[in-house]
């Protein structure tokens, strides 16, 4: 049944949906609404679960991990500046393999202090050995949300959700909270093996030298790769549960001959998704809708390309001194292909900066620019004016 | 696809406005969007909140950049060259302020429906929140669904007492204006 929700509020009631054991959190604009209506529903006798008010974002993922480690569903959820704190647990929380949840409300870094959107937050911890899945609406973000505690369980890999801040998460529209009977038959119960329990005694996170160092982290990278199948399985079985799909690895959607595609993460989605169906374009175009970054699917973004000549990478952050970093990422990923599109790349809507229909056309005319990255919607005229 | 933009400043209900207007075009079947655009958040800063109606699913997420209708619920706000921005031509302009319809269209040069909403909000409601009464006004005025919707929407978030009150507001709020002059805007 649809209802009239905020993302936030949606989220909220996806997340106790999944029957979280414990949920710690610190608020962090636009994050906060999320945290605040879980710990609504806990007050309203809705949700069983061990909310816990920490002080800061690191006790925040702390909390999260010791749950994990004890055998708990654990969510937690942040943005920017928070995201940063979390830095040094997130790198445990993967190291000892605990299936976390947690929702990154995707925002600027500062300094300049900016609380809008973009995707330096999730970007500046794509190493720390997280599942990364964005979303491109809100009821993407619903169904990624419950699907990311069936794929974290499965790889024992946590998995960072990540939806646009404010864009998604402030959002009021109509959505659906699937039944709690239909995420009851989706995910089981946790059950964790490696739960630490005085009976069984274990340790996680210990000293591994030089002996053994490059195994954990061989490991740990097939235990990502891996985690391609887990995405696509767990997502077609929602489909045939609810009959929605939040996206798999990636979408492709346009005119199969087009020679002309565009790759983007997050909610420009949505946008250019309109774009693609409604706006009059010379150019005919693909929108290859990027759900899943980490693992990056070489794979498939590969069979997404074929036949492109040009391929826009449309960047949300950039990696100062380099350039977009999604746009490295594609290049490395495509590079050998046999006829690998020309690539270019792009970053738009930095901090909040609004991408309209407009910007789908205009990034179709990208492949006929000068090439070498840039920001898109900069407005050179403002350069002698930063505060 | 109906776009409406409202301009307030932070503690007058503004996303909330945003929220109930959306809520209530859902009641009646159709799709909606509502968000807001924050500037630094704290009261007195000018929020600036969108919403979209339309009969199918909405799928753009940028900015409202050319509304059919706006919604200022104060009138200071006018003052700035951003509020009127964009306005789609014959669009409606409706303003909470104690002077008449025919003071702020001479004062500002162009066509303005005011409402006391403030008032209205402070007699009834006991709060100087004009955000019902603006809203009231609005659907009458344009008749693009009844005030029973806004209604219901209202109850998704209060009850009992308060709940009350604002209906009563919003009936008395829908006589303030004439309804259906902004019929045809809406159905441009």
């Amino acid at each position: 049944m649809l209802e009239a929700l905020e993302g936030s509020a949606a989220i909220a009631r996806a997340v106790a949906r999944c029957r979280p054991g414990v949920v710690a959190a610190y608020p962090i604009t636009p994050q906060t609404h999320i945290v605040e209506n879980i710990s609504k529903l806990v007050a309203d006798g809705k949700l069983q679960t061990e909310l816990v008010s920490v002080e800061s974002e690191f006790s925040a993922a702390s909390v999260a991990l010791g749950a994990s480690a004890a055998g708990s569903r654990a969510y937690t959820a942040s943005s920017s500046q928070g995201i940063l704190l979390m830095t040094e647990v997130l790198f445990n929380i993967s190291g000892m393999r605990l299936p976390v949840v947690l929702t990154c409300a995707n925002r600027a870094i500062g300094a300049p202090i900016n609380i809008w959107n973009d995707h330096s937050d999730s970007m500046a911890v794509r190493d720390c050995g997280w599942i990364q899945l964005h979303c491109a609406d809100n009821q993407e973000a619903i169904d990624t949300s419950i699907q990311a505690f069936r794929i974290a369980e499965a790889t024992e890999l946590p998995v960072m959700v990540c939806m646009d801040g404010f864009i998604l998460t402030h959002t009021l529209e109509p959505l659906e909270i699937p039944d709690q009977d239909v995420v009851d038959r989706y995910l089981p119960p946790f059950r964790f093996d490696r739960m630490l329990d005085p009976k069984n005694p274990l340790s996680l996170g210990t000293l591994v030298g030089p002996e053994y160092f490059s195994e954990t982290r061989h490991l740990a990278h097939q235990a990502l790769m891996a985690a391609t199948s887990t995405i696509v399985d767990t997502d077609r079985e929602w489909q045939t549960l609810t009959g929605r799909s939040a996206g798999g690895l990636l979408t492709v959607e346009g005119p199969e001959n087009a020679k002309i595609g565009v790759l983007a993460m997050g909610s420009v989605v949505s946008t250019f998704r309109e774009a693609l169906d409604t706006l009059k374009t010379r150019k005919k175009a693909k929108l290859i809708n990027l759900r899943a970054f980490r693992p990056l699917p070489d794979q498939a973004l590969r069979e997404a390309c074929a036949g492109l000549s040009d391929l826009v990478v449309v960047d949300r952050a950039l990696s100062p001194g380099f350039g977009g970093i999604l746009g490295g990422e594609i290049k490395a990923a495509l590079s050998g292909m046999a006829k690998m599109p020309r690539i270019h790349n792009v970053a738009i809507g930095l901090g909040g900066r609004d991408v309209p229909l407009e910007m789908w056309p205009r990034l179709l005319d990208v492949p006929t620019e000068d090439g070498g990255f840039r920001i898109l919607d900069l407005e050179p005229a403002k350069l002698g004016e930063v505060p | 696809m109906i776009e409406v933009r409202i301009h307030g400043r932070g503690g007058q209900g503004n996303v909330v406005a945003a929220y109930l207007l959306a809520t209530a075009a859902f009641e009646t079947g159709q799709h909606c969007q509502a968000f807001p655009s924050f500037g630094a958040e704290r009261r007195g800063a000018p929020v600036t909140a969108y919403v979209r109606i339309a009969a199918q699913p909405i799928r753009r997420r940028c900015q409202v950049a050319n509304p059919a209708f706006l919604l200022v619920q104060d009138a200071g706000l006018l003052h700035i060259p951003s509020t009127l921005e964009g306005l789609k031509p014959g669009g409606g302009i409706l303003v909470n302020s104690p002077h008449s319809s025919t003071e702020l269209t001479e004062e500002y040069g162009r066509p303005m429906v005011a409402v006391p909403a403030t008032a209205l909000a402070q007699d009834i409601l006991g709060r100087p929140v004009p955000n019902v009464a603006l809203l009231s006004a609005f659907l009458a005025l344009t008749g693009m669904m009844p005030a029973s919707a806004l209604v219901k929407a209202l109850a998704h978030r209060f009850k009992g007492d308060v709940l009350e009150r604002n209906t009563r507001l919003i009936e008395a709020a829908t006589t303030q204006v004439i309804a259906g002059a902004w019929q045809e805007v809406a159905h441009a």
